[in-house]
């Protein structure tokens, strides 16, 4: 059986290959992603082309940011080793058709969970990182104290994001008129509304704060009080592949549950010594259990993982947090029993 | 040369025949073959993306804002209307552009071939430098320059009465028609009739007698004075609506946007180059005896260039400029660059939310595939026109 | 003692008559018209060039940081200085820069050898034709280098490796397909003329979106080709169809004579076609070839569209770097001197030919 399906997909690689003319730079794959990065000895990660606290590249071209450190996490689980990767920049425009047609593994670029997305663009949404919502940012010298007052204004906005959606939505909803100048990359939008071009900038409010910080004058730019969607960010990876997505998935509920027990970076390494009577503890780590073989890995997958990156809270700060120049509030993103909304299920 | 091979076989003639009817088959065969390969493999792809296909979508709603719009258009409508939108911004974009970028190309090309060594060597640093840099730099140079240039909307200059520019863009009084206003269409209809006949009347003075009339001047006056009288007679015929400074922006006016105004002005700027380029070349090649003869016959030297070199020059030129207004209107596809939506910024944006690349896609190459049938088909009429005056 | 006649000397022109005056008033100042044109010129200039000096050399920085930078009036080269190697290379891993250098003094060496002529045409082809091979294996590493993935390719070399790449590959399929339109066989032609006629009807951003979104979508799931190759695929379509339309030009070029002697000789079609017709196009042709290099080298800078960091890519994105915010115009500025001199010098080399008129051929 299984060699009938390999012998099939390799006479129509062949084959594919020949029509290509590309036979020299066509790479392989088949059919579990799993099998394919483990073959190929790294994951094929899709990012954003740089935004701060998120997914940034250094001047040296080390990438950094949270959407970051869940590609290294998922990393550390396969290879025991965080740099397993080959970051891929995409355009928002790609971010969906670049895990669908293969080219990378998983994006994990600032994504909103949507339905249409979930179910009639081929993708599967695995958990949400970061819970955000859009909003605006203006000038201080308008005067401007909420969104609803900006009728007529012009608005720079990013294309083929739901970011672009909300902002018409929102201008149907308030009866407002919005002026909208629309730019490919967010780049080219921040940098538009910088020069004056526009009155606001809209974008997930997490992304305005960053985005703050490179403004020649932070203090002159205001972020307004309404956030007019709900945009739970998510990494994703192509539709049909279980044994991937939930791999991905509970690697990073791992990191999120790690935080409420308390494992971090520091004390992964010897905690499954220290708590031998914490059931949970000993489950997550692989002292107990065989959690890691349910995803097809070594039950040391989230001892490998904590280590590289830390918790969700260590990631958090570090990126986003106290630790970061964007230093964000916790706020909805904080742990379910400290009053935010992160709530993964149990890792049993 | 290869019929001849054919025909000095002869006896063989019907048997390489054969053969060749063969290979076509043959061809045919593998040509076939291919596209129904790929034709399964994508079926494939779309059905393991979840991807639909078909042209249905069109109808659906687009729920994206567009900046630029010349039709009404509003998120709510559908995929269709907003592609219409873009379809119709690239079309604006392209005629403006290849207006633009031929006057400047005959003033640029003509200055180059100038008697006046200074505008000549000026006009061809203008081409040699504009030709050897790629356009998509010169237009988010213009760009950038625009936005910084520019004062911000509360300092806008007022440049005309009621025009005002900023980095909002240009905006400028637009003409509202009253009432009164049919009066003002019929005296610009008799003025151009009446300028059709004049120019008739003039070239048959000027083949009977020689007399020649200022026909230019005489023709632009029989334009404009009729309609100037009809506004000045009756009441409520043309009203101007001024634009106005409104809370965030201008109100009412027309308006130019920037990136619009950017794309304009770098794609003319580029391609004014060329089409200078092919004037200049033009001119050179009209042999040199007649622009002598010419002279000789007692031309003043602005009549030898427009009633003797050009016409000839054009000869020349036609066909090198159609490839150049073709490539002009594929240019303008790079607005998505600098935020402009035209067609190719528009369907990237509806590929970009529901993956139907392949129906986007065809419906860009045939707009271009028509728009360049169109220009081919003006300038083929431009280019009998001038052959025949040739003889 | 005979008196000879000594002519005194000439008596220099009056004043009037040489010198930069005369000049100026014979060429600049010699009708109304003129002379207002003149001036028009001058006081364009006089309004271009002071502040462009200025901003360009006197008032620039050369050294220093982005503080220094915002100090002054000037254009900021420090920042271009500072950034010298993201222009140059983009991403690429700093110790293996050898590499890419390598490669270009393989490219140049090459022109210049042709340039000069210092090996056989049959010779020369074949060097260029393989040139691609080495580069790629040069910049992309393997077999016994150490791999640099294409991801990590961009700024200048990536521009010349697309161009130079696009118009060597292009350049054989150009030629066949070139051959294919003016066959007898009508499946072959008709094929030629579309794909010749869809790819020229369409602009390259297209065409770059279809290699990038479309393309995975025609092959099969279990292939994948990285996003470089998708676009240099797309480019070398692009580009082979123009040439075939450069090269139709040249078979047409050709006397009519030459092939029906070859046929006399008793020379087959094909080897008509090869060894007669096809050098004598392809000697016609060279000039505008030279030309859809340049537009090549230049159009090469629209897979910034598609997210690839090319040379213009890199300078978009170098004046964004939070440290040198603002900088646009510098980037923009170097970016364009770089491409005008590539493409200036190629233009001037074709340009050098065409007056040859007779290509050499050893």
């Amino acid at each position: 059986m299984k060699k009938l399906a390999v012998n099939k997909s390799t006479g129509k690689k062949i084959s594919g290959m020949m029509i290509a003319g590309l036979a020299l730079f066509a790479t392989q794959a088949s059919a579990g992603t799993l099998d394919d990065v483990k073959a190929r000895g790294h994951i094929n990660c899709g990012v954003s082309e740089g935004v701060p606290g998120f997914s940034n590249p250094n001047s040296d071209g080390v990438w950094s940011g949270l959407d970051v450190d869940m590609c290294r996490a998922v990393s550390a689980a396969i290879f025991g080793e965080s740099d397993k990767i080959k970051f891929v920049p995409l355009a928002s425009k790609q971010k969906i058709l670049a895990v669908v047609t293969g080219q990378v593994d998983l994006t994990s670029r600032t994504t909103t969970w949507t339905m249409k997305r979930d179910t009639k663009e081929g993708v599967d949404f695995t958990t949400i990182v970061f819970y955000d919502g859009q909003g605006f940012m203006t000038r201080k010298d308008l005067g401007v104290s909420s969104a609803k007052e900006l009728d007529g204004a012009t608005v720079c906005v990013t294309s083929g994001t739901t970011t672009e959606l909300n902002l018409a939505d929102f201008a149907r909803a308030n009866n407002l008129n919005f002026e909208p100048v629309v730019f490919e990359g967010k780049k080219e939008a921040v940098n538009a509304y910088r020069s004056g071009r526009c009155d606001a900038l809209t974008t997930d409010n997490s992304q305005l704060a960053s985005f703050r910080t490179t403004m020649p004058d932070p203090s002159a730019h205001v972020v307004l009080p309404e956030v007019i969607s709900k945009e739970p960010l998510s990494p994703l990876v192509k539709h049909g592949d279980n044994q991937w997505k939930d791999l991905v998935t509970w690697t990073i509920n791992g990191l999120i549950t790690a935080e409420e027990l308390g494992v971090t970076q520091k004390n992964v390494s010897n905690l499954a010594e220290a708590q031998r009577n914490n059931p949970t503890v000993q489950r997550m780590l692989g002292a107990s259990g065989e959690y890691g073989s349910y995803i097809g890995l070594e039950n040391n997958w989230m001892v490998n993982a904590i280590s590289a990156v830390g918790n969700y809270g260590e990631i958090f700060d570090r990126n986003l947090g106290k630790d970061s120049p964007l230093n964000l509030p916790r706020g909805t993103n904080a742990l379910w029993q400290d009053g935010g909304l992160m709530y993964v299920a149990p890792l049993r | 040369m290869l019929k001849t091979t054919s025909e000095r076989l002869g006896g063989l003639f019907s048997y390489s025949n054969l053969l060749s009817c063969f290979y076509q088959t043959l061809t045919a065969g593998i040509v076939i073959a291919c596209a129904y390969y790929l034709l399964l493999a994508t079926q494939e792809n779309l059905e393991a993306r979840h991807i639909e296909s078909g042209f249905s979508f069109l109808t659906q709603e687009a729920g994206f804002p567009i900046g630029d719009s010349l039709i009404s258009y509003s998120p709510s409508d559908s995929y269709g209307r907003a592609l219409l939108v873009g379809i119709i911004n690239t079309f604006v974009a392209a005629i403006l552009c290849i207006f633009l970028a031929t006057i400047v190309g005959i003033v640029m090309g003509v200055a180059q071939v100038s008697g006046n060594p200074l505008i000549a060597r000026m006009a061809e640093v203008y081409v040699e430098v504009m030709r050897n840099i790629p356009v998509l730099l010169i237009l988010l140079f213009v760009y950038g320059v625009v936005l910084v240039g520019l004062p911000s909307v509360k300092q806008a200059i007022e440049f005309i009465p009621d025009g005002f520019l900023s980095q909002r863009g240009i905006f400028v009084p637009r003409p509202i028609a009253g009432d009164n206003f049919i009066y003002l269409m019929l005296s610009l209809g008799l003025g151009i009739i009446g300028t059709v006949f004049f120019l008739k009347w003039a070239k048959k003075t000027l083949d009977a007698t020689g007399k020649s009339y200022p026909t230019i001047w005489i023709s632009l006056a029989l334009v404009i004075i009729p309609p100037v009288i009809t506004q000045a007679v009756f009441n409520d015929v043309l009203t101007w609506e001024a634009p106005e400074l409104k809370g965030f922006n201008f109100k009412g006016g027309w308006v130019f946007r920037p990136e619009f105004a950017a794309l304009v002005f770098g794609l003319v700027l580029y391609r004014g180059a060329f089409i200078a380029e092919n004037v200049r070349s033009g001119i050179v090649s009209v042999q040199k005896g007649q622009r002598e003869a010419a002279t000789a016959l007692g031309l003043s030297s602005d009549r030898t260039m427009r009633d003797v070199v050009l016409p000839q020059a054009l000869r020349t030129v036609i066909p090198s400029t159609t490839n150049d207004y073709a490539s002009l209107v594929k240019d303008s596809s790079l607005a998505i660059a600098i935020g402009f939506p035209d067609m190719v910024s528009i369907g990237g944006t509806m590929i970009g939310q529901n993956g139907q690349a392949i129906e986007v896609i065809a419906i860009w190459m045939g707009v271009y595939l028509c728009i360049n049938l169109i220009i081919s088909l003006l300038m083929n009429i431009a280019n009998n026109k001038f052959q025949l005056v040739e003889r | 003692m005979t008196m000879v006649f000594q002519p005194s000397p000439d008596m220099p022109p009056p004043a009037s008559q040489t010198g930069l005056l005369h000049w100026v008033r014979n060429n600049l100042f010699n009708s109304f018209a003129n002379g207002l044109l003149t001036i028009i010129g001058l006081a364009i200039l006089a309004n271009i060039i002071p502040p462009l000096v200025n901003w360009l050399l006197i008032d620039a920085i050369f050294q220093g940081t982005a503080e220094t930078c915002r100090q002054g009036q000037g254009a900021c080269w420090a920042f271009v200085d500072a950034q010298i190697k993201l222009f140059l290379l983009g991403p690429y891993p700093t110790e293996l820069a050898w590499r890419p250098i390598f490669s270009a003094v393989l490219l140049f060496g090459l022109f210049i050898i042709t340039a000069r002529h210092m090996l056989k045409t049959a010779h020369l082809v074949v060097a260029w034709l393989i040139l691609p091979l080495p580069i790629y294996w040069l910049i992309g590493g393997g077999l016994g280098l150490e791999v640099v993935d294409t991801s990590e390719w961009g700024g200048l070399m990536l521009t010349l490796v697309l161009a130079v790449v696009g118009i060597l590959a292009s350049l054989p399929i150009g030629v066949l397909l070139a051959l294919g339109r003016s066959m007898q066989n009508k499946v072959i032609k008709g094929f030629c003329i579309c794909v010749i006629e869809l790819v020229r009807g369409v602009p390259l951003v297209t065409i770059l979106f279809m290699a990038t979104i479309m393309l995975p979508l025609f092959l099969p799931t279990d292939v994948e080709i990285g996003i470089l190759y998708r676009v240099q695929f797309g480019i070398i379509l692009f580009s082979s169809a123009y040439i075939a339309e450069v090269v139709r030009g040249g078979l047409q070029g050709v006397d009519k004579g030459q092939g029906e002697a070859a046929v006399a000789l008793g020379l087959n079609r094909w080897k008509t076609t090869i060894f007669i017709i096809l050098p004598q196009a392809l000697k016609i042709v060279i000039p505008p070839l030279i030309g859809r290099c340049i537009a090549l080298l230049k159009d090469t800078s629209l897979v910034v569209v598609v997210g690839l960091l090319d040379f213009l890519g890199i300078a978009k994105a170098a004046s964004q770097d939070a440290e040198w915010l603002g900088f646009d115009a510098e980037a923009f500025v170097f970016c364009a001197f770089i491409y005008w001199v590539l493409c200036f010098s190629l233009s001037r080399y074709g340009r050098s030919l065409e007056k040859r008129g007779q290509v050499g051929h050893h």
